[in-house]
């Protein structure tokens, strides 16, 4: 492809550099690429001792960062954890290889409404692993606002004006303002675009800033009394300052699942497999779980949890069955792609 | 001999220059005229004309230029104050001053998010003392407070090299001449540290335009620079083409900045007796 000779050159450099003194364990090894902060870095070192099997670890901070990597196959990975929707662009792009679930019988660990949920973008089952999941909701302040929240209109009310935080990224922006207006958060219609494109310049005036990690320290030290937030951080920022609570907007949300895949090239595809399958048992997730907070599809690493608030709290764990708006982020293609970038550029740009 | 050996020497530079430089630039430039799907394509060059670039250009660059005047206006003075200081005691008062730089530059930018929020330091202090807020955190206001925070030292090192390394025999040789003060410096120092200020001038209003960790950070992601458009077309949209064609056309504005400045420079010397 086109940008194979440069990233060729890249990788050439980089194994140049990372390549000499590599150790590799008796079972040889596997290439794992990860998003920062993802693991408990304790799993990885039980991982090689248990199984003699090496761990290469890398990690990126966006899905669009991780694609081009995959798809060049300048640098080859084993098992990679992408969200929902850039698995769904992977598929339809023939970048991933089919798991062989014989190999991994812990799968049977994972409650069966996050694979149903999957199904939205891994039709069959057949090429992902569900890892963390989460929704994106608001983070209040209980003392900053008037009465409880339970819909996205507040993050349009006046009274709020310089008070609300709003997600930098795309689709969680678009996701807010379609969701409001009662479409779909997978729309692709040019008219309702334009529509959420409207309603969000409108809020762009009652917006403090736009955030992507920082809604946490922010919503903790009281700088605005509303914030969207993915769930992950609800707990956390709850431990840190009480008077925050954390809510599912009534008009539905983001239901997101990052989740392990094997790409097709994998050298090591069943050492892959082997570290699914190990992420996948009930104590492992547990401590990871522990670790990283967001929350975990396994079933039986959830039983194990000891504290009850946890374990049975509706933030970290909500019940699919209530809502009937819930969606996960499809891949829309290339066009609408790039529709919504251009269109979230005149919201930023305005 | 001498020449062979020095080549010789230069040859890891030539190295790092080849790998690290022409290599990327060579990239920068195959990507910017490549279209997504392949083939050659202008576009992404021409896209700079759309409504939201065009405007986060004229923004990077009337904030760069508010910036680079605003540093010339502090560091021109002090740096005249130093440069005539005795000598120990003015590297000390540098070192004073450059200080800060040992600590990361996103850290002091973080740090001047902290001191400017809602509830910040400064915003906690004045209320103390019953003042009003200040208000500046998330508009433009304060990115420039940022850019030239961050870019001052850039300004005040070479002016103050220059001023420096004016012989004091000049400007008594001025006086003597009957040159009053003003005249001295209009006609004797000022002329003669001009490299100097051309020299500050690129170095504080380049990294103002191409920033985008200050507009992120002190403006709230609000306020788009070019710096932060082209960003996102990396990280965020995944496009490399169009990023690199911005990239490209970015390169543009900071030759076309770096020749005026340079002729501004030459022909200040031609007129200089």
């Amino acid at each position: 492809m086109k940008q194979w000779t440069a990233l060729l050159l890249l990788a050439v450099i980089t194994a140049l550099l990372t390549g000499c003194g590599r150790k590799t364990g008796p079972n040889g090894e596997v290439i794992v690429y990860n998003w920062g902060e993802y693991i408990d870095p304790d799993v990885l070192v039980m991982f090689e001792e248990e199984t003699g099997i090496s761990v290469i670890y890398d990690e990126f901070e966006t899905n669009e960062i991780m694609y081009p990597k995959i798809e060049n196959g300048a640098s080859l990975y084993d098992v990679v954890c992408p969200s929902d929707y850039m698995i769904e662009k992977m598929i339809q792009n023939e970048l991933l290889a089919e798991i062989n679930f014989d190999h991994i019988p812990n799968i049977k660990n994972i409650d069966s409404q996050y694979l149903i949920q999957s199904r939205e973008f891994d039709p069959d089952n057949k090429y992902s692993v569900p890892f963390c999941f989460g929704t994106v909701g608001i983070l209040y302040n209980k003392t900053m606002v008037d009465s409880p929240i339970d819909s996205w209109d507040i993050l349009w009310d006046e009274r709020y004006k310089d008070n609300i935080l709003m997600q930098d990224s795309v689709r969680d922006a678009f996701m807010v303002a379609l969701k409001r207006l009662g479409y779909s958060m997978n729309s692709t219609d040019e008219t309702q675009l334009q529509q959420a494109k409207e309603s969000l310049i409108v809020q762009k005036a009652l917006t403090q800033a736009y955030v992507v990690d920082q809604v946490r320290d922010k919503m903790i030290g009281n700088e605005a009394a509303i914030g969207v937030i993915y769930s992950g951080e609800a707990i956390y920022t709850k431990s840190e300052n009480n008077d925050l609570e954390y809510v599912i907007p009534k008009e539905g949300t983001n239901i997101w699942i990052d989740s392990w895949v094997i790409p097709k090239n994998a050298p090591n595809k069943e050492n892959a497999e082997k570290f699914i399958n190990f992420l996948c048992r009930a104590d492992i997730a547990l401590k990871n779980f522990e670790y990283i907070t967001y929350s975990t599809p396994n079933a039986a690493a959830r039983a194990l949890i000891t504290d009850d608030e946890i374990r049975s709290n509706p933030v970290a764990f909500p019940d699919f069955t209530q809502y009937d708006n819930l969606e996960t982020y499809r891949y829309l293609g290339e066009d609408a792609t790039y529709q919504y970038n251009a269109l979230w550029k005149e919201v930023k740009s305005y | 001999m001498n020449n062979r050996r020095s080549k010789f020497l230069a040859a890891p530079y030539a190295l790092w220059a080849a790998g690290f430089i022409l290599i990327p630039l060579g990239m920068i430039f195959y990507y910017g005229f490549t279209a997504r799907k392949g083939g050659f394509t202008l576009d992404n060059i021409t896209a700079i004309a759309e409504p939201g670039n065009m405007k986060a250009l004229i923004l990077s660059l009337i904030l760069s230029l508010i910036s680079t005047i605003i540093c010339f206006i502090l560091a021109y003075p002090l740096a005249w104050i130093l440069a005539n200081m005795k000598f120990g005691k003015g590297s000390f008062v540098i070192i004073i001053f450059i200080l800060p730089m040992w600590m990361n530059f996103l850290l002091r930018t973080l740090a001047w998010q902290s001191l400017l929020e809602k509830n910040g330091v400064i915003n906690t202090i004045l209320s103390f003392f019953h003042l009003p807020a200040l208000k500046i955190i998330n508009t433009p206001y304060a990115i420039v407070l940022g850019m030239v925070y961050n870019f001052l030292p850039f300004m005040v090192l070479p002016i103050y090299n220059a001023l420096e390394k004016i012989d004091d025999n000049i400007i008594n040789a001025a006086k003597d001449l009957g040159a009053n003060r003003m005249q001295t410096f209009s006609r004797i120092i000022f002329p003669l540290s001009i490299p100097g200020v051309i020299s500050g001038i690129t170095m504080v209003f380049v990294p103002a335009l191409t920033t985008f960790v200050i507009s992120d950070l002190l403006g709230g992601g609000k306020i788009l620079l070019i710096g932060n458009i082209i960003e996102k077309e990396f990280t965020q949209d995944g496009n490399w083409n169009s990023g690199s064609g911005l990239s490209f056309v970015l390169m543009i504005f900071i030759i076309i900045s770096m020749i005026l400045t340079a002729k501004y420079d030459t022909s200040k010397e031609e007129s200089a007796p």
